[in-house]
């Protein structure tokens, strides 16, 4: 026996030798990340490393398909996603991200990314990847990082502050909506939140390409996160790259909250809703007039 | 050859059959073209899952992404993808008992021989076809034929997905791969005794259980759940104790269970570690009704049990290294151990082959009313253990490596049985302590010359060594122990 498997062994392994060639990281890989400049990310305690042997083989098994082998967002796949219905891939170059906790223009730091790569987007192709262990977030971060200059020259904005959640009550939820007509969030997202405002048709992101607004009845999860706190947060760091701004100038942290309140009753019943489900049921809480709005 | 020759022989001859259709893997460019994801995604290397495919097959073919619904595909979008592999392979089975002839005529003698066979050769073919009929609605539907074409389904199921918005709570109704975390149908080998875990279809020798396979997909509901990470799972399968097979033709009323709980930890640097335990108890007939002396298919009574039991490890050890370790620990009621169980002989897709009067030659034994168990009879049990390495070069490249053992703890024929009688098992006496153990070696690699979201491709080669003790007499081998080698080199693709 020990002979046949020796003899195996060798047989197994010459024939394997060829393959070994054949399979390491392509000469095109090779030649554009053995440049990988020494970016880190900090989340926590978790230092996580580009240059880590692991993350290039992570990226290369989980990510290049859409975002390519040089981050651009141009994978193999990317042609195959059509806007509006499938956004493209994230193109890391420009180092303009969507969820951030950071204001508006700004890059977002380590843990906004850390926390969009095990959320996903939703919507997207861009499946939850909360398999992976923090380390190999971690050093995907600082992977995503090293394909922007951005992150050598600017530092990530400081995280805005998300005041303690006030009670719900019918005012704030009234108020909510009065705030929902000011701010003319209807023009995108419609009176009802079905995303078919008027303005709704035209909308492109920051490369001209359609977009869609959020659909509050779909049931859907927003993208960067199903809490109060993250619908909050979205309203005052804006959704960058795309055509939802910041209103951090434009709504107070009170406004904010009311304005999280009233959304929440324009949404399917979920698990965050259920008190402003039922105060929208006891005032009757009709929709706007998008007649009257627009004149 | 002698009536135990015949007898061994053709169930060698029906388990050649039913392993080359086991050959079968769920490896879908499908939900890789409707996702747009690289194989290496959800594949450590095609078919065997990694994490991130584990949930997604947990989550019932979906992302959760809002868009796993197929409104959202193209209409022109269909679910298919066939596999196959044509192969050229060679197989030596060692001390063959072959007539002996002179001048022509045969001397009624015989002499020993290694038979080595050698040739091109075909796998049977799959044609996979699976995903969302709706949101929270999945399916998957698997005719798969042998290499000569003859089909059978070899999955089928629809399932409801995340009641109550929850993925703790998963509901499957049909014909389903059990829920092995080392997945034999996506298994990265392909030989014919290392294309299937030894483990997972272990029947000790003479034994009549037909069931207890945990390898075969078999028919029933399940019910399983999950954390949304995936880090913690369970599974409860209500099974029919028919081996799979269609139209009721076996026991009518025996049902079998199989149970699996496991958790992962995140283990730093290593990756993510998981541990479970899984149990299968069931019961199956031992008697089956007869007319004119010949067994009723679905009439089966007199149900006995088994059971199935053990643990799972998936270790990590960096991107490249990781260990799949299986034990098991299984019993037999002892009327299983002396030969009964299979009066109804299935062929393995739902027809009969033994029609003729349970107990002769050829024709397993039926438990008459009245029937007693000869004196000494046991029940029988055993332990086994897979381990699997894989090194993982790149997403291209895997090289796998596997040792199985199986060693018997207690015999069906214990100390107390009569010398020198033969018991409806087939085996005379007492049996060896060791009858029946398997060891079982393979070494193969594959590689992947390119890795994109739209079909899959891989070079395999692959050399197995399995050896069985005491069962050479019972499957026409002059020697004591059965010895079987096979190199295959092939291409498996899928499309």
């Amino acid at each position: 026996m020990n002979s046949k498997l020796l003899r195996a062994v060798v047989v197994i392994a010459l024939l394997a030798l060829p393959c070994v060639a054949l399979a390491q990281i392509t000469e095109y890989q090779q030649e554009q990340w053995l440049h990988t400049p020494a970016v880190t990310s900090h989340i926590g305690n978790l230092t996580g490393n580009a240059n880590s042997d692991r993350v290039k083989y992570d990226y290369r098994r989980y990510c290049v398909g859409c975002h390519g082998d040089l981050g651009d967002g141009n994978g193999e796949n990317a042609i195959w996603f059509i806007p509006p219905t499938y956004a493209k891939p994230r193109d890391f170059e420009l180092a303009v991200f969507e969820c951030r906790s950071t204001p508006t223009g700004t890059l977002p730091v380590d843990q906004d990314l850390f926390d969009t790569i095990a959320r996903g987007m939703d919507r997207t192709n861009m499946p939850p990847w909360n398999t992976f262990t923090d380390r190999q977030r971690a050093d995907l971060v600082a992977w995503i990082k090293h394909y922007s200059p951005r992150w050598q020259t600017e530092k990530p904005g400081t995280p805005i502050t998300i005041p303690a959640e006030p009670e719900v009550t019918p005012e704030r939820v009234k108020a909510g909506q009065e705030v929902f007509a000011r701010v003319q969030c209807w023009k995108c997202h419609g009176v009802t939140g079905k995303a078919n405002g008027p303005s709704a048709p035209t909308l492109t992101d920051d490369l001209g390409r359609p977009i869609l607004p959020y659909d509050f009845s779909s049931g859907a999860r927003p993208k960067c996160g199903s809490t109060d706190r993250d619908i909050y947060r979205v309203f005052m760091t804006g959704l960058d790259g795309t055509p939802m701004p910041s209103f951090a100038d434009n709504i107070k942290p009170d406004e904010a909250w009311e304005l999280v309140f009233f959304l929440r009753t324009l949404q399917p019943n979920n698990e965050y809703n259920k008190k402003e489900k039922a105060i929208a049921k006891e005032l009757n809480l009709k929709p706007l007039n998008a007649l009257q709005l627009s004149q | 050859m002698s009536p135990a020759h015949k007898y061994w022989t053709h169930w060698i001859v029906v388990a050649a059959i039913v392993l080359a259709t086991l050959q079968t893997a769920n490896a879908l460019p499908a939900f890789a073209r409707k996702y747009g994801l690289r194989c290496s995604a959800c594949h450590e290397s095609w078919p065997m899952l990694n994490y991130f495919g584990q949930k997604f097959k947990d989550n019932g073919y979906q992302l959760m992404n809002d868009r796993d619904s197929p409104i959202w595909q193209n209409p022109s979008y269909w679910p298919v993808t066939f596999r196959i592999t044509p192969i050229w392979h060679v197989v030596t089975t060692k001390n063959v008992v072959v007539d002996s002839y002179a001048g022509g005529v045969a001397t009624g003698t015989t002499s020993s021989q290694n038979i080595e066979s050698s040739g091109f050769d075909l796998s049977g073919l799959d044609f996979h076809t699976g995903g969302t009929l709706e949101k929270n609605f999945s399916f998957y539907v698997l005719p798969s034929s042998d290499p000569t074409g003859a089909f059978h389904f070899e999955s089928v199921f629809a399932r409801l997905d995340n009641l109550f918005g929850s993925p703790w709570l998963n509901i499957k109704l049909g014909r389903f791969e059990l829920d092995n975390l080392l997945s034999e149908k996506r298994i990265l080998t392909l030989t014919g005794n290392g294309g299937i875990y030894q483990l997972y279809h272990f029947i000790p020798a003479g034994d009549g259980n037909i069931f207890g396979q945990i390898g075969d997909n078999q028919l029933g509901v399940e019910v399983m759940g999950h954390s949304a990470n995936d880090r913690t799972r369970y599974s409860a399968s209500l099974i029919s104790s028919n081996d799979g097979n269609v139209n009721l033709t076996l026991g009518a009323n025996s049902y079998t269970g199989f149970f699996t709980a496991s958790q992962a930890f995140d283990a730093g640097k290593l990756g993510v570690e998981r541990i479970g335990a899984y149990a299968m108890v069931g019961e199956a007939a031992t008697y089956y009704l007869t007319t004119g002396s010949v067994p009723i298919p679905g009439s089966g009574i007199a149900n006995k049990g088994f059971s199935r039991e053990g643990f799972v490890g998936q270790f990590y050890f960096g991107p490249h290294v990781d260990v799949q370790v299986v034990t098991q620990h299984g019993s037999d009621n002892a009327w299983f151990g002396q030969g009964y169980g299979n009066a109804v002989a299935t062929d393995g897709n739902g027809g009969t082959t033994c029609g003729a009067a349970a107990g002769t030659p050829g024709c397993p034994a039926n438990n008459f009313p009245g029937t007693t168990l000869p004196v000494g009879s046991q029940a029988p049990s055993w332990n086994g253990v897979t381990i699997e390495p894989h090194y993982v070069y790149s997403p291209q490249l895997i090289f796998i490596g596997r040792y199985e053992t199986i060693h018997m703890s207690q015999q069906a024929n214990g100390p107390g049985y009569a010398a020198g009688f033969t018991g409806p098992n087939g085996l005379t006496g007492p049996s060896a302590s060791n009858l029946g153990n398997i060891s079982d070696y393979t070494l193969a690699f594959r590689y992947n010359p390119f890795m994109t979201s739209r079909a899959g491709f891989a070079w395999h080669n692959e050399w197995n060594w399995m050896h069985q003790i005491g069962t050479g007499p019972l499957l026409g081998l002059s020697s004591p122990n059965a010895t079987y080698t096979e190199f295959l080199t092939g291409f498996d693709f899928d499309f």
